[in-house]
């Protein structure tokens, strides 16, 4: 048996046909890589090139500063920030709930928990992610609206906060599960570390466990503010089609997203201005996502920087 | 010679694997006492019952003494707190473990954890403990920049002052140099034999030289028994026992 090689020279066809193999596979990696970015791309021309026409009819001046949202009427108008203003509520309604509960569930996931209980929590969790939007939709409206009602006399049927709580449940195995993995990456010479110092569980895991990973957990958070920002069913189902601009919880209003399927469901004539106004909502959707996203890495690499 | 501590006949054991097989040492007030003996006899397990590490992962069991004195008080006993017996006991581990805060907040973790508020207690506290650990002139410029942008040794000297600025009665080190460069290393040494004038030392070491020049007090553990204790002088000069002779002359392990 021939174990031992000899060197090869650059010529030989052992070795040219090596390096072909290698670079065939270095270009079908870039190529998938490629496609993805390519995919992402034609979305945001497609999104463009749609709304581009949509301000030569609409001044940048009135998108911004109209106070009411009707572009399907006599008079209409197109103030965006209507539609932004039900968006932002719903959001932040629902990472009011997300983000208290998902990071303390993922500290239970990962500081106190056995293995054995968390092979039955997390999955169970996670089934909430699981759970169709639409369920959750009829679940806000027809369960939770309902209950608050008891509470609140003066809710409206449609409103946002019952769809921005629901929203905020399903969001919650997005941070926790993110979150705990964080988490549980962050060594154990640093719990020991705290432990050692005659901290408690609890201290330990919010006063150096959390900061720790904090990186990661901010990814968390910022996968669910996209999740929110996004989230279509639960809104257009729970928080009514009612475009305001109003940051009153218990009124309702429709988001950027509810309004997108409640226009493409009719049937508008393509290259109208009504049938436009579907892309510009999508283009400040898609803003939107991609700031927080960005303002998301910012955090990250700065405290990255900060504390490595 | 006064006692600060001492393990009374103590067996140590991981779900039904016995680590530690009938330990006794005394532990001196301000002198450091090294145990040494060959990797896996033990020394970690043992220096982890003082503070009550492995109450941490369940499935142990303490079998014996460790008397903390004026008052003999048998900190191994269920009824006493393990998280009280912490705040008495410090520990600095084989990896310097800054926390990912600034130098000020790690070396302030302590007094926090204790419930300490006043701002100038904690300053004075901080100054205190990381002149002791002669850390103070590299930093005091910068206390609130990160403890991470550190120096492997500089970490190191961050996780003792850390460890004093509660005023622990005794203080662990686990192979403290142990991932430490030569020049860290003669640092810590240094510093660990100033330190005894104000803390009681127990210092896990693999390095038979350390613990001659460091050690007033020198253990010979091997494979979970304690088999010499003597003055470090003695230990290394003039062992009793045959097994100690062998291993600091380099016979095994
Ligand atoms: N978590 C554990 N479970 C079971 N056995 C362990 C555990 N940790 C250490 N041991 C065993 O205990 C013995 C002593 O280990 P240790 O105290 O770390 O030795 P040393 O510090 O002297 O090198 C070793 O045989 C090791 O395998
Ligand atoms: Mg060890």
């Amino acid at each position: 048996m021939a174990i031992r090689s000899e060197f090869s020279t650059p010529q030989s066809l052992k070795r040219r046909l090596r390096n072909f193999k290698e670079s065939l596979i270095g270009l079908s990696l870039f190529l998938c890589a490629l496609s993805s970015v390519l995919i992402t791309f034609g979305v945001i021309y497609t999104l463009i090139s749609e709304a581009l026409p949509f301000f030569k009819d609409v001044s940048l001046k009135n998108f911004i500063l109209d106070r009411e949202w009707t572009p399907l009427f006599e008079n209409p108008q197109y103030g965006i920030l209507t539609l932004m203003s039900g968006t932002f509520l719903t959001t932040a309604i629902a990472l009011t709930i997300a983000i208290p509960l998902g990071t303390v569930a993922a500290v239970f996931l990962s500081e106190y928990c056995s293995h054995r209980a968390r092979e039955i929590f997390k999955p169970l969790l996670e089934l909430l992610a699981a759970v169709p939007t639409v369920v959750y939709g009829y679940f806000a409206l027809l369960f939770i609206t309902p209950l608050l009602q008891k509470i609140i006399p003066s809710l409206e049927s449609f409103n946002a906060l019952s769809a921005g709580l629901v929203m905020g449940i399903m969001i919650i195995p997005y941070i926790s599960s993110l979150s705990e993995d964080a988490m549980r990456a962050v060594p154990l010479h640093l719990r020991e570390g705290s432990l050692a110092m005659g901290a408690s569980k609890l201290q330990t895991s919010f006063n150096v466990i959390v900061p720790a990973a904090f990186s990661g957990i901010a990814s968390a958070y910022v996968l669910g503010i996209s999740r929110a920002l996004g989230e279509t069913m639960v809104v257009a189902i729970a928080a009514g089609l009612q475009p305001r601009l109003s940051l009153n919880p218990l009124e309702s209003t429709q988001t950027l997203t509810a309004y997108i399927v409640q226009v493409s469901m009719g049937d508008l004539p393509q290259g109208s201005i009504g049938y436009r106004t579907i892309y510009v909502a999508g283009l400040v959707l898609l803003i939107l996502t991609l700031t927080f996203n960005l303002i998301g890495q910012n955090i990250r690499a700065r405290m990255e920087n900060k504390y490595k | 010679m006064v006692k600060k501590a001492e393990v009374v006949n103590l067996n140590f054991s991981y779900t039904d694997k016995r680590i530690l097989n009938g330990v006794s040492l005394p532990i001196y007030e301000n002198r450091i006492t090294a145990l040494i003996g060959p990797s896996g006899c033990g020394k970690t397990t043992l220096l982890r019952c003082f503070n009550r590490m492995h109450d941490l992962y369940g499935a142990i069991q303490y079998d014996g003494k460790i008397n903390l004195f004026p008052d003999e008080l048998n900190i191994l006993s269920d009824e006493i707190d393990p998280i009280e017996v912490r705040m008495k006991i410090g520990m600095v581990f084989q990896k310097p473990n800054p926390f990912p805060k600034s130098i000020y907040e790690n070396i302030a973790y302590g007094l926090r954890v204790r419930g300490v508020k006043k701002k100038s207690f904690i300053d004075e506290k901080i100054e205190d403990s990381l002149k002791k650990a002669s850390l103070w002139n590299e930093v005091s410029d910068r206390l609130n920049s990160s403890a991470t942008s550190l120096s492997g040794g500089q970490q190191q000297r961050l996780c003792i002052a850390r460890a004093l600025a509660t005023e622990p009665d005794i203080l662990l080190l686990d192979e403290p140099t142990s991932a430490l460069d030569p020049i860290s290393t003669a640092h810590i040494e240094e510093l660990v034999t100033e330190l005894k004038k104000s803390v009681t030392i127990v210092m896990v070491t693999h390095n038979l030289h350390q613990a001659a020049r460091t050690a007033d007090y020198t253990s010979f553990m091997y494979l979970g028994e304690m088999i010499e204790f003597g003055e470090s002088s003695q230990i290394f000069t003039n062992p009793k026992e045959q097994k100690t002779e062998n291993y600091i002359t380099g016979r095994f392990g």
